[in-house]
């Protein structure tokens, strides 16, 4: 089928997500003369990480909330150039919910826009997927009461509304993202009895000779870990909040400490008063679109889904690039550098003759390091099988459809369930707003998949990544191919 | 004085104004979203769920997980975490659905 007119006008990229890597992508691929259309859901650019006050609520200082603003800040600044400059067409509060490839090599995206839902759809001769990760919950008892919030939550509550869940909050879970958390609380005049891991940090000690080659991310670590101990923060590793009381709202946790396995130990519980959590296990990457669109994907070193990119961020479709956490959790500065080296090799693909080559050779070697940490650190906090011990039947896991595990475990044990998609089907759990985002790695686990049983990383797969009008649906032309 | 996001980040909100959350006057913050208004009134739970009639609010934050789904001027099941906050609004508790009425 012959390009349409429009076809013809498409711009030479799509960038779908403004967080590090797609800021960073299209900052980069305009200064290399390609006309880029960055699309985002957020109301502003710099994703969740970056995630700042709007203009209205008057922020002198945004900068006191995070890490590395200053590279932020940067690509800001060249994206409103770029987009003054007619080199790249920015539209916020833009869902894109799916990508399809249409004739004559260019791809059509389909997106939401705004908060009236109306339907948009654009065109690109490339697509770059920069779509990031939300947080890995798993589920313990009491995990449903208010005031039990997400870290990452509580963190883009604060950064993004400046408010807090509580005056007293227990940040638990796993991984480095509870020490930035737990600090940003505390600065912000919250109370942080506690910040509770269940990781042992001895699981670092086999990959020393990935942290040594990352001085920076020490540095990092020490700085969250200063401030923590200026502000009388108890650091308990080998611990998980495995209950949360209260009626209305949470009132205390009870604290166990963990085996290896992350089983509770009997005997080790104590209580902790507080009026919040807030609670994680690492990040998973956000990959609806590229599994729609049919890109492999391999299992991480903390037991999630990522897609397989080669040297120059390529998905394993052609013309779909992907940078950030899609490619596994490795955190914003290797998003920034993915999101350049993707951008260098759009550019070089796109035309020959035009600027753009080969990624310079000081950024390739700064992704092979701290790709390498983030493999050490998602090992390091990958969740132990014991984690379930703490579950009780009548915990609900699926907060949705209120599905306790105790269904989950019928399922699994009466009824011959041996996946999440199996028990999916006999349970309702994942099957309702969210989409099994916030149970989907729990499910998994009580159902007995792990990541080695399942090589691919067995990724959720969701035909739309947002929820999309009917009346979107029922107007889409018919698939040209 | 004791430590509040305010202070950490200095300045002050170019506007300040009055929604309404199940009657009640609540104050927001020129860019806040209505999660951000409820939980700086100290407001965690804003809806009932459909099955077991439990309290929900803000869990996620980014939009991810939908349970802070709120009913805005009459309309049920906008995230709260998402939706800005405008002059006037009334925000009210969403039951189950958010579509009692309907009867179904």
């Amino acid at each position: 089928m012959p390009s349409s007119a429009s076809d013809a006008a498409a711009p030479d990229l799509a960038v779908v997500g403004a967080g590090p890597a797609g800021l960073a992508a299209a900052v980069t691929a305009a200064g290399l003369g390609l006309r880029v259309v960055l699309l985002d859901a957020g109301e502003r650019p710099g994703g969740q990480y970056y995630r700042h006050p709007a203009p209205g609520l008057g922020a002198d200082r945004p900068e006191a909330l995070h890490h590395g603003w200053a590279a932020f800040a940067s690509r800001e600044a060249g994206l409103r150039a770029h987009v003054e400059a007619g080199r790249i067409t920015y539209l916020p509060g833009h869902h894109v919910w799916t990508v399809v490839p249409g004739g004559g090599g260019v791809w059509t995206l389909h997106a939401v826009a705004g908060p009236e839902e109306e339907a948009a759809t654009l065109h690109a001769r490339a697509v770059l997927l920069a779509t990031g990760s939300y947080e890995r919950q798993l589920p313990f008892p009491g995990w449903t009461l208010p005031g039990v919030v997400g870290a990452g939550g509580a963190q883009a509550m604060l950064k993004g509304g400046l408010v807090l869940p509580g005056e007293r909050v227990v940040v638990a879970g796993s991984g480095p993202l509870l020490l930035a958390v737990a600090g940003s609380l505390a600065a912000a005049g919250a109370r942080v009895p506690a910040v509770v891991e269940a990781a042992g940090y001895s699981g670092y000690a086999g990959h020393v000779p990935a942290l040594l080659r990352n001085p920076g991310k020490l540095a990092e670590a020490a700085t969250y870990g200063s401030a923590l101990l200026h502000r009388h923060v108890r650091l308990l590793t080998r611990h998980a909040v495995t209950e949360a009381h209260g009626t209305g709202r949470v009132e205390a946790v009870t604290v166990a400490r963990l085996d290896r396995d992350w089983r509770p130990v009997p005997g080790t519980a104590r209580r902790i008063p507080c009026d919040a959590v807030a609670v994680g296990h690492g990040l998973v990457p956000q990959l609806e679109l590229a599994t729609g669109l049919g890109c492999a994907t391999r299992s991480s070193a903390d037991g999630t889904a990522a897609l397989v990119l080669d040297a120059e961020q390529r998905t394993s479709v052609p013309g779909i690039w992907s940078a950030g956490e899609t490619g596994g959790i490795g955190g914003a500065q290797l998003a920034l550098l993915e999101g350049e080296i993707a951008a260098h090799a759009i550019a070089a693909h796109a035309a020959a003759g035009r600027a753009g080559g080969p990624a310079p050779a000081a950024l390739v070697r700064r992704r092979a390091r701290l790709r390498a940490f983030a493999e050490a650190m998602g090992a390091a906090h990958r969740p132990g099988d014991g984690w379930t011990g703490w579950l009780r039947d009548d915990t609900d896991v699926c907060r949705c459809e209120e599905v306790p595990a105790g269904r989950i475990r019928e399922a699994v044990a009466d009824l011959g369930a041996r996946d999440a998609r199996t028990v999916k089907l006999l349970t309702r759990c994942g099957m309702g707003w969210c989409q099994g985002r916030m149970c989907g790695p729990a499910v998994a686990a009580l159902a007995g998949e792990s990541a080695a049983a399942s090589p691919g990383g067995a990724p959720d797969r969701r035909p739309l990544s947002c929820p999309v009008p009917l009346r979107h649906l029922a107007e889409l032309p018919p698939a040209d191919g | 004085m004791s430590r509040t996001p305010r202070t950490l980040v200095g300045g002050a909100p170019t506007a300040t104004y009055v929604l309404r959350f199940d009657g009640r006057e609540l104050t927001a913050q020129a860019g806040q979203s209505i999660a951000a208004v409820l939980w700086g009134a100290g407001i965690l739970a804003w809806r009932t769920t459909r099955e077991g009639g439990a309290p929900r609010g803000a869990f996620c934050g980014i939009g991810s997980c939908y349970d802070c789904l709120v009913t805005v001027n009459g309309r049920p099941n906008q995230r709260a975490c998402l939706v800005p906050a405008r002059p006037g609004d009334r925000v009210t508790t969403q039951e189950g659905t958010g579509h009692a009425e309907l009867g179904v």
